[in-house]
Order: C-alpha cells, then structure tokens, then sequence
C-alpha cells in the first residue's frame, strides 16, 4: 500500500482551509518529495492552498489552472523539491473520489480529499489513480511524528485534538 | 525539427522514468504524437477514448499555452522546449 506523510500541523491547515471554504470546494497543492523503500510514497513538506478557479458551481466542482500548476512546480524545483500531490474538499459528501474526480486525475500523484459536514472537517482520505485509470486505490496516511507501528490507518481519523501551529506552506 | 518535450513527474514512469524526450515535430500535435508512439502507455493518461487531448492535459511551448494559440497546431521550431501541464480538476459527481 502506498502512503501519504503529511504532518499533523499541515493536516490542521488543509482542514481549516476545507472550513473556511464550505460550503465551496477548496482545493491546493502538496509539494514535497517521493519516498522509496519498501513503502512507497510521498512526504509533504509544504502545503500551497490555492484559489478554485471556478468560475460556477464551486460547490461541487474545484479547478487549479495550468499557470498556478506550473508556478507550484518552479516553486518546488526552487526548493529541490516536487509536486507530489493536490488536495480538494468534498463539501456534505464522503472523502472518497467521483468519476469525474477520477477522469482528471494522473497516476503517480496523491489526492488527498476532506470531507466537511456542515462547515466541520469530518474525514480525510488519501488516494492515488491506478495505472490503467479504471480506479482509486487509498493509501494510507501517516504522520511523521508517530513512532513506527503507530501509523494511522486508512479511514476516518478524527481531528486533532488541539490547534497545531499554521503552516507554513 | 527536434524539440524537446518535458515529462512531468507522474508521468515518467511509462517513459522509461525519462524526464526529457526529443521528437521531430513541426507542431504540438506532432510532437504529441511522437512521444506516444515512443512510449504507448502514455497514450491513455494524455488522450481520452475519442482521441482527443485529455481536457485537463496542457501544453506550453516554450511558457505559452498552446491553447491561447493554434491548439495541438500550434507551431514548433527546432529548440522549443514542449511542456505538459495538467489542470488540476474535480469535485462531486
């Protein structure tokens, strides 16, 4: 299974960022880099929330253009870094991914999705695009601070406890 | 005329993990066409099933939009760097 390490405190800001946006989608970028070894996957340095671009039905729908995607890159390249993924909301409505979600989607990248439930973040999911496009597949999101063996679980977690510090991404 | 396009990150894997590939082209739908004829399995992550550029698939030559020009027919000359950009698009079915 592939993983997503995102740190709690650039957990905290993708969360407010999905809350602060509801009943609309939010959407941003996730720069890091790729991890190797026998669990692949990607580390989050940096988390880039970005304006959806849509210019109707942002209720349900997010769009990033092409300028602000190549920005992100040269931004990350700058820092000897990537674009490893993207993540949106899902305003009143589960963190899995739609069809259309699906159809625009690359393999190879992860797309992390909160799902936010009358203004409040209730689950967030990672998932990467199988290689044939036919499927998501979820990957498991752990934080970096956890000891090994304390890795969080795919599904729903619930949110921390306390206010972490904004990221600075 | 030998351009030379650049594979984002996602997709290098089904370019032999190549970052860089140089095609003979004289527009961006040629070029296209080169890179997919040399590596198959990009075809489908860059086309959709009727043939046409995946809607949220970009190309830039040389930091313009092709879509703000001519398209996939939008002219390329020796040198030009292609790149491909995707929009990031989503949401609720």
């Amino acid at each position: 299974m592939s993983r997503l390490v995102l740190s709690a405190r650039h957990l905290v800001a993708i969360e407010r960022h999905a809350a602060a946006t509801y009943p609309e989608e939010c959407c941003g970028v996730l720069v890091g880099r790729a991890l190797d070894g026998a669990e692949p996957g990607s580390l989050v340095e940096q988390v880039l929330p970005a304006r959806n671009d849509r210019q109707d039905s942002r209720e349900n729908r997010f769009l990033i253009p092409p300028e602000v995607i190549l920005a992100a890159h040269k931004e990350a390249r700058a820092q000897g870094l990537d674009v490893v993924g993207y993540y949106h909301s899902h305003p009143d409505h589960p963190a899995v991914p739609s069809a259309f979600d699906r159809e625009h989607a690359w393999p190879g990248l992860s797309y992390l999705i909160v799902a936010v439930e009358g203004g409040k973040p209730a689950d967030r999911r990672s998932w990467r695009l199988a290689d044939d496009r036919e499927r998501f597949e979820e990957e498991r999101l752990d934080d970096p601070v956890k000891k090994a063996g304390q890795a969080a679980r795919p599904g729903r977690r619930k949110a921390p406890g306390r206010e972490g510090r904004r990221s600075q991404g | 005329m030998s351009v030379m396009i650049q594979i984002p990150t996602p997709l290098r894997t089904f370019a032999d993990g190549r970052a860089e590939i140089e095609v003979d082209a004289t527009t961006v739908g040629e070029a296209l066409g080169g890179l997919v004829r040399r590596y198959p399995d990009l075809a489908r992550h860059l086309y959709a099933d009727s043939g046409a550029l995946r809607s949220f698939v970009n190309v830039f030559v040389n930091d313009e939009d092709s879509r703000h020009l001519q398209g996939e027919q939008t002219p390329v000359k020796a040198g030009d760097t292609v790149l491909i950009v995707p929009s990031i698009a989503g949401g609720l079915p």
